[in-house]
């Protein structure tokens, strides 16, 4: 059942669509860079992990979800959050420990979440989402509100039980679940070419009853579509899909890694296959939108990740008051 | 009106009642139904020791079977919770906790913290625990000090089908998730429970017998072996209090603490393994909270520092009895410096 899409020939998007994934993934780009920037001046403290080069995945998924639905993120989850709707400046805040975060500055980029627009957190297990999202899905199923969960995970998380059981889980319940296994190339430093058994982890799908699908993760257009068919599915009570999206990413697993393990990927990815590059280029040549309102996004998104780190800097920490709450709802 | 009930049919009638009155409350697990797919009969088994059966029968849309993959179900479980669902999702054995912890300990026990107060996770995860069943080291620990030790987790252990009931249903309408854990030699064991719906509330100590000389604290199964060591130390003209936490977290100390104070000796009976356990945590709270009115040293009585044994010889040597219980508050009633 395992298919490959990279280049669809039709997309039913409309010009204010465009724009708004075209947001979506130059805010993504825009935030991860500065994150890296700020965490080499060493004003970032703890662990950090960027989405930079991944951001049609993200885009290309959450484009078609609303308040229903509810993804969960991996370690590397800025752009999960983004592209679900949580604001940019919380997250800055949160990344910075701050008070004004996200969370308050107790969870930081490893947990940043928003349960209000269904983004139920960055996490810090690898394979710690899948297990979760059968449970949000199972939720919408009981309401029979249409709702779908998607868990975004790894490489890495591919070969986690966790996600294997999950995998079935889904299938036997049949739930409106999609799992998109970001294949960015790494478990940290170790190759998935060598950690995955299979040849892709899609085909791991036949294994549970569950359609199967290869996308161009650098294609924002070739996610969209073969997104938009598993969510359709899965609202339709059609059951779960495997979608691997493969690309790389465009920094270390973390920040400060030195990335020995690399060959020149990173360059070549850049200029060749970048998602942004190549969203621009077929937008405009298509004629569907001309480049003075995509440099116009370009220079909202760069003003409001300015304004981000500022008011994120300038922000007060957590206190003492803060470290005994919210543990529990009452104790 | 009460009437006189089994632990397993308290906890039965606590689950059913909670779904009868809010349709948010689901229940799944290994067998909770017991035959989907197969060819027999559906709610064939109601739980591996039958404590779910019938209410498929009453709640069909709501009572799932699962694989057995706990991490994915368990997890499941914790997902819904965020979702708006009240799940109620039986992880068989609490040995099993090695396959699904992660989802638990770093998941459902953290949401709220680090989400920064923004996650609710009204999950219920039942399991049974204890020693007794010849069941060896597998299928018989007592691991609650492990839960109890993670801020986020409530933990409730009933002694009894009253508290078995009030306890659980007290659960079931908490907004954290809690562990509720089951002693399973406990579920044949019967007592007076009201028919109509109650809730106890977490954190609050059962004092269940009064006494001057001694102050027991005990949990779970144990509750009973020291009330009968209690019986028997009266014969000897010495008057035992015994305490009943309910809950280890939250745990009610100010009850334990007031009972010292009176009293001056205090043992604390829990068949966990003795190192870093509910014993020794309660002791040392004591200790550092109300030293002064201590007249002996704290005497803990737990299980020995080794597996579960399967043989009835060893088994029988690992669990307390009342004679250990009783040995020890000789010990601290006839302590002197």
């Amino acid at each position: 059942m395992t298919g490959t899409l990279s280049s669809p020939t039709a997309q039913e998007l409309t010009p204010d669509e465009l724009l708004e994934a075209y947001r979506t993934m130059r805010t993504i780009r825009a935030f991860e860079e500065r994150v890296h920037d700020e965490f080499a001046g060493g004003d970032i403290p703890g662990f950090v992990h960027l989405y930079a080069g991944e951001e049609a995945s993200a885009t290309g998924v959450c484009s078609h979800l609303d308040d229903r639905d509810a993804i969960a993120s991996t370690h590397r989850g800025h752009g999960h959050c983004i592209a679900k709707g949580v604001e940019v400046k919380p997250m800055m805040a949160e990344i910075y420990g701050k008070l004004t975060g996200s969370c308050h500055g107790k969870g930081g980029s490893m947990h940043i979440a928003d349960l209000s627009k269904g983004m139920l957190g960055a996490n810090g297990i690898v394979g710690g989402g899948p297990p979760l999202i059968c449970g949000r899905a199972l939720a919408s199923q009981k309401r029979g509100d249409g709702g779908v969960g998607v868990a975004f995970f790894g490489d890495g998380a591919s070969n986690q039980g966790t996600t294997l059981e999950s995998l079935n889980l889904a299938t036997i319940w049949n739930l409106p679940a999609i799992f998109v296994a970001e294949n960015n190339g790494y478990a940290e430093a170790t190759s998935s070419s060598w950690s995955v058994a299979t040849d892709d982890i899609a085909d791991r799908a036949a294994a549970f009853g569950m359609p199967g699908v290869i996308v161009d993760g650098f294609d924002f257009f070739a996610v969209h579509e073969a997104a938009g068919e598993a969510v359709a599915r899965a609202r339709a009570g059609g059951g779960p899909t495997l979608i691997e999206v493969k690309f790389t990413r465009y920094y270390g697993h973390f920040e400060g890694d030195q990335q020995l393990y690399r060959a020149d990927e990173v360059a070549h990815a850049r200029e060749n296959l970048d998602c942004l590059k190549r969203f621009r280029a077929r937008v405009t040549a298509d004629g569907q939108l001309d480049a003075a309102q995509l440099d116009r996004i370009d220079a909202d998104v760069a003003a409001l990740i300015e304004e981000a780190v500022a008011e994120a800097k300038a922000a007060p920490k957590p206190g003492a008051d803060d470290l005994l709450t919210d543990v529990y709802v009452s104790y | 009106m009460a009437r006189t009930i089994t632990y397993r049919e308290a906890i039965n009638e606590a689950i059913a009642q909670e779904m009868a009155r809010d349709e948010r409350v689901i229940v799944m697990g290994e067998d909770n139904v017991g035959g989907t797919g197969s060819p027999g009969e559906m709610d064939a088994w109601g739980g591996v020791l039958g404590v779910t059966k019938g209410l498929y029968g009453r709640f069909p849309d709501r009572v799932m079977d699962t694989p057995i993959s706990e991490s994915a179900f368990v997890g499941a479980a914790i997902g819904a919770a965020t979702g708006g669902l009240r799940p109620v999702v039986e992880l068989m054995f609490i040995d099993f906790m090695g396959v699904c912890f992660d989802q638990i300990f770093n998941q459902a026990a953290k949401f709220r913290y680090m989400f920064g107060g923004r996650a609710v996770t009204p999950v219920v995860i039942r399991t049974m625990w204890g020693a007794g069943l010849r069941a060896a080291a597998q299928h018989s620990q007592s691991l609650l000090p492990v839960f109890t030790h993670i801020p986020g987790l409530k933990v409730a252990a009933p002694s009894n089908p009253y508290d078995a009931k009030g306890l659980l249903i007290q659960a079931i309408r908490d907004d954290d998730p809690v562990i509720f854990a089951e002693h399973k030699m406990l579920y044949d064991t019967s007592g007076d429970v009201p028919e109509d719906s109650y809730a106890l509330p977490f954190g609050e100590a059962d004092v269940r017998r009064e006494g001057d000389d001694v102050t027991i604290v005990a949990i779970g199964r144990m509750v009973g072996t020291a009330l009968e060591a209690a019986d028997e130390l009266a014969g000897s003209g010495i008057s035992a209090a015994v305490v009943d936490p309910r809950t280890t977290s939250p745990l009610d100390l100010d009850t334990i603490l007031e009972l010292v104070e009176d009293s001056g000796r205090l043992v604390v009976v829990d068949e966990s393994n003795p190192r870093c356990s509910l014993a020794s945590d309660i002791g040392a709270q004591v200790a550092q909270e109300a030293f002064g009115a201590l007249r002996a040293p704290i005497q803990l009585v737990t299980g020995p520092h080794t597996p579960v044994p399967f043989a009835d010889s060893l088994e029988d040597l690992f669990i307390p009895d009342a004679s250990r219980v009783a040995a020890a508050v000789k010990t601290a009633v006839d302590w002197t410096k």
